[in-house]
């Protein structure tokens, strides 16, 4: 939609301190926490859309700036709400190992985790792909005015798409919780893979991204284990720019209209 | 764009009497305030070359980056060399703007949103180089034992001899950097922003240009760079990572790039404003991210366009010129 969300990260950042709130302080169950966290970032990022996205539309830039103000915000609240104390942890709610074989060991957690990522994937690129809506979606990201010349609703397009868009963040920050350490800074991490693993899938390409994001943790992975994580963040970088050189729509990005 | 050029008797009083406000200016303040002027002397320098590169309408999120090219630059050569400021400071522009010059090639091949982000990432890879190769460039503490010579019998680490010296670098180094936005390069710079196809059928090679832009912004940031570690007396990855380079970019859309003097302006209204609002400690992120979509918000232009729209209120002078692209 030609916005970039600098504040993605946080908000991810605010769905999982909002399960470290709701679920392991106040000891509401897990999946209830989930919902309530998807429903707060969705409301954030409806909120950033009306009032910072929509009158800044002309101008990517003031959107971008935007963003990294809501970022800096959403961090002083966490801090606020949280104190600035240690890390938090989240006690993960589903316990025991899933033995498939001796080699092969999955904690039901990242189970859990796993199957409900690739459940709303699914969801997300029938959405995309299949529906009218998603038809919608991908003709005004291409050609706002044309779009709005065939009868499309671009606002109401733009709102639902911030809307999925933030949901989903909600969603990660949710499911990621029990399986990492929570603090306010923990958004930065999210948005520079998350920049790495679009660009080089593609912008605008689901299938690309997701193709990306697998790759890229086993690249990062196994650089990691055999020679160093800092290599590997460097070597990821790198890979992000070769890629950018050779083909600069990404491994499966259409061309983009100016 | 060059309206505001030439020399008038007024113009050079008003001049003369702001550079004795300026030099005047340390002496009644703390240490504590002094080492920030000194900071917000560099920081004018690293916003006004990186307005030199968004020239061409393109943003880079490097330039911090190349900040710490400068000041490695300089860590190095003291530790190894021994060399004085006279030297380590031209080699710091010198360095950061061979490192611009060879990641023209990869960078340059991008435009627009992709720019943003190659730049971001090949500017992340080196910080982390230096993050990785603890031998040489001294892991996440860095290097130490930088600090400026004592010159002629000057004591550099004083702070006001020090301000007085950046000062007049960061002076000479604007004078530059004016006189190439205001030459025909500059304007061909322009050009290239604004009318990019004409631009280039009128035989303009844009990237020829582009990279100059590059390469000159990175050799003064260099510079920038190499001032503030003389002082500082140690360089670290974590002076230059991503939220320093969010900021030279908050102060110069704050304060407007559509003039040269915008950037200054934002640059230094908000270090006073961020000074004030010191006492509020941790809510300090959270007030600087609110005032920074207000002024998005409401001031569009950035806060250099405001003295034209009080102006305009009270009906005296033109109207400021209204969407920020019209003066083609």
């Amino acid at each position: 939609m030609g916005v970039v969300n600098f504040a993605h990260g946080e908000l991810v950042m605010a769905g999982a301190f909002t399960i470290w709130l709701l679920h392991a302080q106040f000891g509401l169950g897990y999946i209830p926490a989930i919902g309530a966290a998807i429903i707060l970032v969705t409301a954030i990022g409806l909120l950033m859309e009306r009032f910072l996205f929509r009158p800044t539309r002309s101008d990517p830039l003031a959107g971008l700036i935007c963003s990294i103000g809501v970022l800096f915000i959403l961090q002083v609240i966490a801090a606020l709400i949280g104190g600035d104390g240690p890390s938090k942890q989240v006690p993960p709610p589903f316990q025991g190992t899933l033995v498939m074989f001796d080699a092969l060991r999955i904690p039901y957690q990242r189970v859990f985790s796993l199957i409900v990522s690739a459940a709303a994937l699914g969801t997300l690129w029938f959405f995309l792909t299949r529906s009218k809506f998603g038809w919608a979606l991908r003709a005004v990201a291409m050609d706002r005015e044309a779009a709005e010349l065939q009868g499309i609703n671009t606002d109401r397009i733009s709102i639902i798409a911030i809307g999925v868009g933030t949901a989903l963040a909600g969603l990660a920050g949710g499911l990621i919780a029990p399986l990492t350490n929570i603090n306010p800074h923990m958004g930065h991490n999210v948005i520079v893979t998350a920049f790495i693993v679009t660009i080089v899938g593609g912008v605008g390409s689901l299938s690309g991204a997701v193709f990306a994001a697998v790759l890229y943790a086993v690249f990062h992975t196994f650089i990691t284990v055999y020679i160093g994580g800092t290599i590997a963040t460097i070597s990821g970088l790198v890979l992000m720019v070769v890629v950018l050189i050779v083909k600069p729509t990404g491994l499966m990005g259409a061309k983009i209209s100016e | 764009m060059n309206s505001n050029g030439g020399f008038t008797v007024q113009r050079m009083i008003i001049g003369v009497v702001a550079l004795a406000a300026l030099l005047a200016t340390p002496h009644f303040l703390s240490f504590h305030h002094q080492d920030l002027l000194i900071f917000l002397t560099i920081n004018v320098l690293a916003v006004c070359s990186y307005r030199l590169v968004t020239l061409t309408g393109e943003w880079s999120l490097i330039h911090a980056v190349m900040m710490g090219v400068g000041a490695y630059t300089v860590a190095l050569l003291v530790n190894h060399f021994d060399l004085a400021i006279w030297f380590t400071l031209p080699l710091a522009g010198t360095a950061a703007g061979l490192v611009a010059a060879l990641l023209c090639f990869p960078l340059l091949r991008m435009t627009q949103f992709y720019f943003l982000i190659g730049s971001f990432a090949a500017g992340e890879a080196i910080r982390l180089t230096w993050v990785e190769f603890v031998g040489v460039f001294g892991g996440t503490s860095g290097l130490r034992g930088v600090e400026a010579p004592i010159v002629f019998g000057i004591d550099f680490l004083d702070p006001i001899p020090y301000f007085y010296f950046s000062l007049a670098v960061v002076m000479l180094c604007l004078f530059i950097l004016y006189r190439i936005e205001n030459s025909r390069v500059g304007l061909t710079l322009h050009a290239i922003h604004w009318k990019s196809a004409l631009a280039e059928s009128v035989g303009v090679d844009a990237w020829r240009y582009r990279a100059l832009a590059f390469i000159v912004g990175s050799f003064f940031v260099g510079i920038a760079g190499g001032l503030k570690i003389h002082y500082l007396g140690s360089v670290t990855p974590n002076q230059f990572t991503v939220s320093f380079m969010v900021f030279i970019l908050i102060w110069v859309i704050v304060g407007g790039y559509n003039k040269f003097y915008g950037p200054i302006i934002g640059v230094v209204v908000l270090t006073i404003f961020d000074e004030s609002i010191r006492s509020f400690e941790v809510l300090r992120p959270a007030i600087y991210g609110a005032m920074l979509i207000l002024s998005i918000l409401f001031l569009p232009l950035g806060l250099e366009s405001v003295p034209g729209k009080i102006k305009s209120w009270f009906g005296v002078g033109s109207p400021p010129p209204e969407p920020p692209l019209s003066d083609q």
